[in-house]
Parts: C-alpha cells; sequence; structure tokens
C-alpha cells in the first residue's frame, strides 16, 4: 500500500517537473505505437472491407484465422521477428534488431490481426445494410470499400483505439526485438519491467500510473478530434 | 431518344436453394409512362423488380434491353420499400451517386442542393439522413435515384407505412418525373396509389404473371377470375 501511494506521489512529480528521461521514454512510446498503429490500420482496414465484400473460396477461413490471430502471444511474434531481423536471419542485413523499427514491426504484426477483426465486424453489419443499394448503384469493388471505409469512420476508430490500447501496453515483444537499451529502445512499459526487476516498485508504479494517464489521454483526444459522442453522429 | 426500350422479357425466372420465387415471366414493354406491378403478398412483387432490376439473380431465360444489359444497368435506379440510408449527411447521400460518376464535389454538391429543395429537404441538408423521419427519407431514396438522370426507375412500395401526406408529397415527386420523361416501374399494395399512377399494369400471381394490360382495362374489366377477387378486396390464393 505503501508502495502505491509512493508510486502515485513519485508519479505525480515526475509529470509536474517533466522528468527528462520520463519524457523522453513516453514520447518514444507514443511514436513506436503511433507509428505501428498508422501501418497496421493501413493493412487492417482495407483488408476488413475486402473480407465484408468479397466473397471467394476460404473466407471463412480467413476470417476465423483472422479472429484467431487476435490472441497471437506476443512473446512469440517477438521470437520470430527477432530471429528474422537477427544478423544471421534472413533479413539481418537490415540491421533492424534492436531499433525503435523492429519494435514497429513486432507491434505491428500483433495489432493488425485485431484491429482487422473489430473493423471487420462493423464493416460486415454496414455491408449487409448497403448491400442492395451499392448494388443497385453499379458501384466497383473499390468504391464499395471507400464507401464503407468512410462511413464505418467512426466504428474504426474504436477498432485503431483498440489497437493503441495492446500496442502501447505491449511489453514481451518488444523486449526481445527492442532490447530495452536506454536512449535507444527504452519505452514505458520496457522501463516498468527494468524497474521492477531492479525492486524499484515505487518508480516501476510511477511509470505504470504515467503509462495509464497517457493512453486515458490519447483515448479521450481521438474521441474528442473524432466527435463520435456527439449526437446525430455515428 | 429512349435507349433502353423496348425491353423483353423471356422465361425469366430466379431461384433461392432451390425454390423458384419468380417466374418464368415473360414481358415486353416500350416503355411508356408507368408499368405497376400489383400482386397479393408474397406473389412475388419485389423480386421481379430485384430481377428485372439486376440485383436478384436471373436463373433461367433472359431479359434483354434495347441497350444491352451493362448500358442498361447504368440507366436505371432503385428506390427500395425501406429507404437505405448512407450514414452521411443529406446533401452527401444526394451527392453520393454523382460522385461516383466522376462528377466533381462542387458541381455535384449544387445539384445536390437543387434536388433537396426540390423534394422538400431543403431546411435538412446537413442533416445525417438516418435520423430522418420515414417520409423524409423515402423522399431523399427518390431524390437519389432520380438526380443521375436515370432513364427507369424500380420503386419497390415507395409509399408502404407513410402517412397520407408524405404518400402525396412522393407521388408528386414521382409525377414530376414521369412528365420530365423518366420510366417508373412501381410495385405497390396501394390500389389507390395504382389507379392513380398507371399506365399499364402487370398482375402477379403465384410468382407470374397472370394478367397485364393498360391501366383503364384492369382496372375497369379484368380478365381473369383472380384479378378480379383481387380488386374486390378478396383474399387471392
Amino acid at each position: 500500500m505503501v508502495d502505491l501511494w509512493q508510486g502515485l506521489s513519485q508519479a505525480f512529480w515526475l509529470v509536474v517537473t517533466l522528468d527528462a528521461e520520463l519524457t523522453e521514454i513516453a514520447l518514444r512510446s507514443l511514436q513506436v505505437t503511433f507509428t505501428a498503429l498508422a501501418l497496421a490500420c493501413l493493412i487492417a482496414m482495407p483488408l476488413a472491407a475486402f473480407l465484408a465484400v468479397r466473397r471467394f473460396r476460404f473466407r471463412r477461413t480467413v476470417i476465423a484465422v483472422l479472429n484467431a490471430l487476435m490472441g497471437l502471444p506476443p512473446v512469440v511474434v517477438g521470437l520470430v521477428v527477432y530471429v528474422l531481423l537477427s544478423r544471421s536471419g534472413p533479413l539481418g542485413v537490415l540491421g533492424l534488431l534492436f531499433t525503435p523499427t523492429a519494435m514497429i514491426i513486432a507491434q505491428m504484426i500483433i495489432i493488425v490481426p485485431l484491429i482487422a477483426s473489430i473493423a471487420h465486424q462493423s464493416l460486415r453489419d454496414l455491408w449487409a445494410e448497403y448491400h442492395d443499394l451499392l448494388i443497385s448503384m453499379n458501384v466497383t469493388q473499390g468504391q464499395k470499400i471507400r464507401t464503407l471505409l468512410w462511413d464505418a469512420r467512426r466504428a474504426l476508430l474504436t477498432a485503431a483505439l483498440a489497437g493503441f490500447g495492446r500496442g502501447i501496453g505491449e511489453v514481451g515483444a518488444i523486449m526481445i526485438v527492442g532490447g530495452n537499451i536506454d536512449n535507444v529502445t527504452r519505452v514505458l512499459t520496457t522501463a516498468i519491467a527494468l524497474e521492477t526487476g531492479k525492486g524499484e516498485f515505487a518508480l516501476a508504479l510511477a511509470l505504470g500510473f504515467v503509462l495509464i494517464a497517457l493512453t486515458i489521454l490519447v483515448n479521450l483526444l481521438i474521441h474528442w478530434i473524432g466527435q463520435t459522442e456527439r449526437e446525430g453522429r455515428w | 431518344m429512349s435507349s433502353l426500350f423496348p425491353m423483353q422479357v423471356r422465361g425469366a425466372a430466379t431461384r433461392r436453394r432451390g425454390k423458384r420465387l419468380v417466374g418464368p415471366v415473360d414481358m415486353d414493354w416500350d416503355g411508356q409512362g408507368t408499368r405497376v406491378v400489383l400482386g397479393p403478398n408474397g406473389s412475388g412483387k419485389t423480386t421481379l423488380l430485384r430481377l428485372l432490376h439486376g440485383i436478384a439473380r436471373l436463373h433461367e431465360g433472359q431479359i434483354t434491353w434495347a441497350c444491352g444489359t451493362e448500358p442498361a444497368r447504368h440507366a436505371q435506379a432503385f428506390v427500395f420499400q425501406r429507404p437505405v440510408m448512407l450514414r452521411r449527411s443529406v446533401v452527401e447521400n444526394l451527392m453520393y451517386p454523382l460522385t461516383l460518376r466522376g462528377v466533381s464535389k462542387d458541381k455535384a454538391r449544387g445539384q445536390a442542393e437543387t434536388w433537396a429543395v426540390k423534394v422538400g429537404l431543403g431546411d435538412h441538408l446537413s442533416r445525417p439522413a438516418p435520423v430522418l423521419s420515414g417520409g423524409e427519407q423515402q423522399k431523399l431514396a427518390i431524390a437519389r435515384a432520380l438526380i443521375g438522370g436515370p432513364e427507369l426507375v424500380f420503386l419497390d412500395e415507395p409509399t408502404a407505412s407513410l402517412d397520407g401526406r408524405a404518400t402525396r408529397e412522393i407521388e408528386g415527386i414521382l409525377q414530376d418525373a414521369v412528365a420530365s420523361g423518366t420510366r417508373l416501374i412501381l410495385a405497390t399494395h396501394d390500389m389507390g396509389q395504382a389507379r392513380r399512377l398507371a399506365q399499364d399494369v402487370v398482375f402477379l400471381l403465384h410468382g407470374r404473371v397472370h394478367e397485364s394490360g393498360p391501366a383503364e382495362g384492369f382496372f375497369d374489366a379484368p380478365r381473369t377470375a383472380e384479378a378480379r377477387a383481387f380488386l374486390k378486396g378478396d383474399i387471392v390464393e
């Protein structure tokens, strides 16, 4: 209990005094997660829309696999990315291991299925609603996908927020591929793991509280920008 | 000069799970004015409209338009019984079919605003379409169908469950469209509406054309016992 209070008060002072190290770590966390999120959205959302509008063989299987991959163990993802990017691996020549780029790749792999699955559910419902209208309007496959993505944009924001939540809280994979190197790949979650390991519970808790506050803040900000709660909107 | 007509339907049928829903249907139309499709519940009115427009799959027979199937699809529009509203504002709903055809945004907005005023939705331009009343949604759906200048519009019970005022407004919009050269194929339950709008009538029973001909003849002297019973208001099975 004492640790909790100490953690809270330390978190407060770290934020109030704009602690340089905390700021750097927090900014890196946001940079890595937002980049991974943007790339994941670029892949997952068109994929979800495609799966909603296009009928093809094994479509249900693809959807089932995508849903199953939502529970992808991050440590395994980290391990696979590590093997691919390590010097002896097929992509070792790129020299990406223990860089923020490697962390972005790992996070992206973890959150693509999550965003695609959630987005697919929303887009599938919207497609059921729009199907006859768009068919009657002779809309092309590309136009269908664009229409669905635009009209479901607020539901898709929820999918993106779920991806953000998963990404910013991720520790296992990015610890493996990032290495938790000070000033290079240390982010909030790996810093928490490090401080906990050192027995610095108060500091670990402080970082934890900062992480939670940051997550809530980003969610509120995105909701506000997206005006998801405005009356008469979707 | 009409490009769609004459239209010919020969032995057209559609099935679902092996069961024939409509057909075989034979029908010709030179595209004069408004054709009304009548028939009891379950007779296949909606399915016939969907089949003619190409939303329902043609399993047997053929439907021939003078200009060919693909150009014909682009010269038609469909208004559903339950209007489908895009999750956009009124003006964006009206702009949608125009932007699909590559009309510039400014031009599309101008036309959309003109049509919104024409159908009495001028005060609702930026309102989200799904929150409009049923009558307003149907007017918007009809305006959205007409805005691209289709040669033929299919309307599936466009005034079902609407009040008298909304029905009158919608019929006014449809009559204006016909006056400007648009042809309509309209399925309805409303016998009064059929009498007001029809130039000719197709009476469907069990998914087949049971009787067809000019509206006056059909309403004044139906040839078949089933059509007579239907017009009398009897239950037709």
